[in-house]
């Protein structure tokens, strides 16, 4: 197997944090602008990775736990580089890429995977696990981003505000950052459930519609959409909301591991 | 090609000096159409803030032998003493006026450490100058340099993004909350003097709209006029604190203005809004238990004090770095300089050596009345050749010096070994 592509992307990733993290130390906005570049340089390698891992094992690189958790850092990578872009705010990203070096890393580290793959394939059961896998980062990175928030504010109620703080995104829009990247995990869990079942629909004999897995990713998908309302109105926005969603990925972790490991049957790494 | 700088700013004259020696437009202007038509310069720059007044030039001889004409003219222009002027003027050449002018653009040369304002000064002076014909190939060349470095500085640095104010503070402070003031409401509490100051930030910085509440309604209703913003009526809470993002109190009283209770019912009318408020008044106006409501920030005149002193600290910190910044500019300046230099001493050297050798051919040659015309010409052509491999090679060796220092001595060695001042370029 060509090592190229991941040692590429490592590289990158790598890369791309330092020059974030100084960007975040030193103000310097060069440094942030070669930060976002050797991100978007690292996902492009690590898409080709990810194709030339799916092209050599002959089926869909989130068959395997590898798959699932690179996958996830790609995705993760993604839904933070449109949303920089977008809210032209790049002082977050020494926040966000040691998620995704980690869970990229973490992929390559992963034991090979000795379980059957599962039995559905297909173009909408391919989309059911991208659009789930990419509503989970997106909802990691709106933790992220209420961490920050919860922080920033509490440094800017005790007067403490230091270096880092002055180069942090004004509160409003890191809400706002987290708002979007929530809708991004809302509309992406609620098509990517619909074609689950689906795709469950289009298996042949008598097929099980009592899954753990089911209970809980309706759960997430009402906590977001209260966290959604909530943020936006009422006595909940602002550092309360925050902790609403730092709370809401405490229960997609937990979807993610307790219920996918031990709990669900068809839901192994995603 | 030498650059010479006569002015003086806040460090070297007082206030009532530096206003009698700025220039307008319309001055600036017409100083350098004289100072070139008196032949004192032959490409000239004004730059004139409220520091500082400061003329750059190209002078047609020595840049030291200019520099008695550009003070007389200067006390002549702006008819003050020459005795009250000498004291205040300061003069740089060449290098050390190159640096000068990368330190102003910088900021490092300023008042407020960092200021930002200078640098669209200095772009506007160039720009102003350049349209009327007054600057050239030295001066262009040396402003958009200074523009380099200003927006460099900018970039590379944090020496400029930190305020210096408690009064800016606090706005930077709302910004750290709500990001652009574009789309928020401000209240200000009190007309005075640390109003204003307030108020002009909040308006720089795009405040939506600004309402003005004081016990004195005319003054109120003055300084509302001045910023284009609307008067609320002293002491109607629920209606003045249902809108605003920011709200600033400076008032003169004894106890609290600002109590818990008002801002807490204000807070519920608000939806629990976002709520900064920035206290400059001592005794303080706002109630400190305010402090502890949901959603609302409270910074008094100490804890903005203390702001602006870290942020002092910081902008200092980053002296060292934008001086970097100055100093690789500057080797860059240099370097252009001493080529262009180059090229035209080698141009004058091999004027001055065709003129030798024709000089040389037509004596020595004389005499010897065997040579056909074809064979002067060739010898003509021969000797034509070996001159330009003798100047040719030392020149392009000259170029491709690399430490500057060495290449800027040898243009000058080159210049006086084989030039006389006459014929320098």
């Amino acid at each position: 197997m060509n090592h190229l592509f991941p040692v590429l992307t490592g590289i990158a990733y790598l890369l791309s944090l330092i020059l974030y993290v100084r960007f975040l130390s030193t103000g310097n906005r060069l440094t942030g602008r070669l930060g976002t570049l050797l991100l978007g340089l690292g996902l492009v390698a690590h898409y080709f990775a990810l194709w030339e891992r799916s092209r050599g094992s002959h089926t869909v690189p989130y068959h395997d736990l590898y798959g699932s958790m690179s996958l996830f850092g790609w995705l993760l990578a993604l839904t933070y580089l449109g949303l920089e872009l977008y809210h032209r705010q790049r002082s977050v990203g020494a926040f966000v890429l040691p998620f995704i070096l980690v869970f990229f890393l973490a992929a390559h580290l992963a034991p090979a995977d000795r379980l059957a793959p599962p039995p559905v394939h297909g173009v909408v059961f391919a989309l059911h696990v991208t659009l789930s896998i990419l509503a989970y980062a997106a909802f990691a990175l709106s933790f992220v981003l209420s961490l920050i928030f919860l922080g920033e504010e509490r440094h800017l109620r005790n007067h403490k505000l230091g270096d880092v703080v002055w180069r942090l995104p004004p509160l409003e829009l890191l809400d706002q950052m987290s708002r979007s990247s929530v809708l991004v995990g809302l509309i992406s869990i609620a098509i990517g459930t619909a074609l689950g079942f689906v795709s469950i629909d289009q298996l042949p004999g008598q097929n099980s519609f009592y899954d753990p897995k089911y209970v809980i990713t309706l759960l997430v998908l009402a906590l977001y959409v209260l966290y959604f309302r909530l943020a936006r109105t009422t006595a909940w926005r602002g550092a309360r909301a925050s902790k609403l969603c730092i709370f809401n990925f405490v229960i997609v972790v937990l979807s993610f591991t307790v219920v996918n490991l031990y709990l669900s049957h068809s839901h192994r790494y995603f | 090609m030498e650059i010479v700088l006569v002015g003086l700013n806040h460090r070297t004259a007082p206030v009532e000096v530096r206003e009698r020696v700025s220039f307008n437009a319309e001055q600036a202007q017409r100083a350098a159409e004289e100072l070139r038509a008196r032949g004192i310069l032959e490409e000239t720059l004004v730059l004139s803030t409220c520091n500082r007044s400061e003329v750059y030039g190209v002078p047609p001889e020595s840049s030291h032998e200019s520099a008695p004409g550009l003070s007389t003219f200067l006390s002549e222009f702006h008819s003050v003493r020459s005795d009250i002027l000498s004291v205040s003027l300061y003069y740089h050449y060449d290098q050390e006026a190159v640096r000068h002018l990368f330190r102003v653009a910088a900021g490092l040369d300023s008042m407020l450490l960092g200021e930002a304002e200078i640098l669209g000064q200095v772009r506007e002076a160039y720009r102003f100058a350049h349209e009327h014909g007054a600057t050239g190939p030295v001066l262009n060349r040396l402003f958009q340099g200074a523009l380099e470095v200003g927006k460099r500085v900018r970039t590379e640095t944090e020496l400029g993004t930190r305020p210096m104010s408690a009064a800016s503070a606090g706005v930077k402070l709302a910004e750290r909350i709500f990001g652009k003031l574009s789309e928020r409401k401000a209240l200000v509490l009190g007309a005075g003097t640390i109003s204003e100051q307030v108020v002009s930030h909040l308006r720089d910085r795009g405040i939506a709209q600004l309402y003005v509440m004081n016990r004195s309604r005319d003054r109120a209703e003055e300084l509302a006029k001045e910023f284009g913003g609307k008067v609320v009526e002293w002491g109607e809470w629920d209606i003045a604190l249902r809108s605003p993002d920011v709200v600033v109190t400076s008032v003169s009283a004894e106890e609290p203005v600002l109590r818990r209770e008002i801002v807490e019912r204000a807070m519920v009318a608000r939806g629990n809004r976002a709520l900064f408020l920035m206290d400059l008044g001592v005794p303080r106006n706002i109630d400190p238990m305010v402090a502890e409501l949901y959603n609302v920030y409270v910074y008094n005149t100490d804890d903005l004090t203390g702001i602006v002193q870290q942020n002092r600290n910081a902008r200092e910190s980053e002296i060292p770095l934008a001086q970097g910044i100055v100093e690789e500019q500057l080797s860059k300046f240099l370097s252009w300089q001493a080529s262009v230099e180059l090229v035209g001493l080698v141009d004058a050297l091999r004027t001055k050596l065709r003129e030798e050798r024709a000089t040389f051919i037509r004596s020595r040659m004389e005499p010897m009345k065997h040579l056909t015309e074809t064979d002067r010409a060739h010898i003509e052509k021969l000797m034509d050749e070996m001159l330009e491999k003798l100047l040719l090679e030392p020149a392009q060796r000259l170029r491709d010096e690399k430490e500057l220092r060495r290449k800027i001595q040898n243009v000058e060695a080159l210049r006086d070994l084989f030039l006389s001042s006459r014929e320098k370029p």
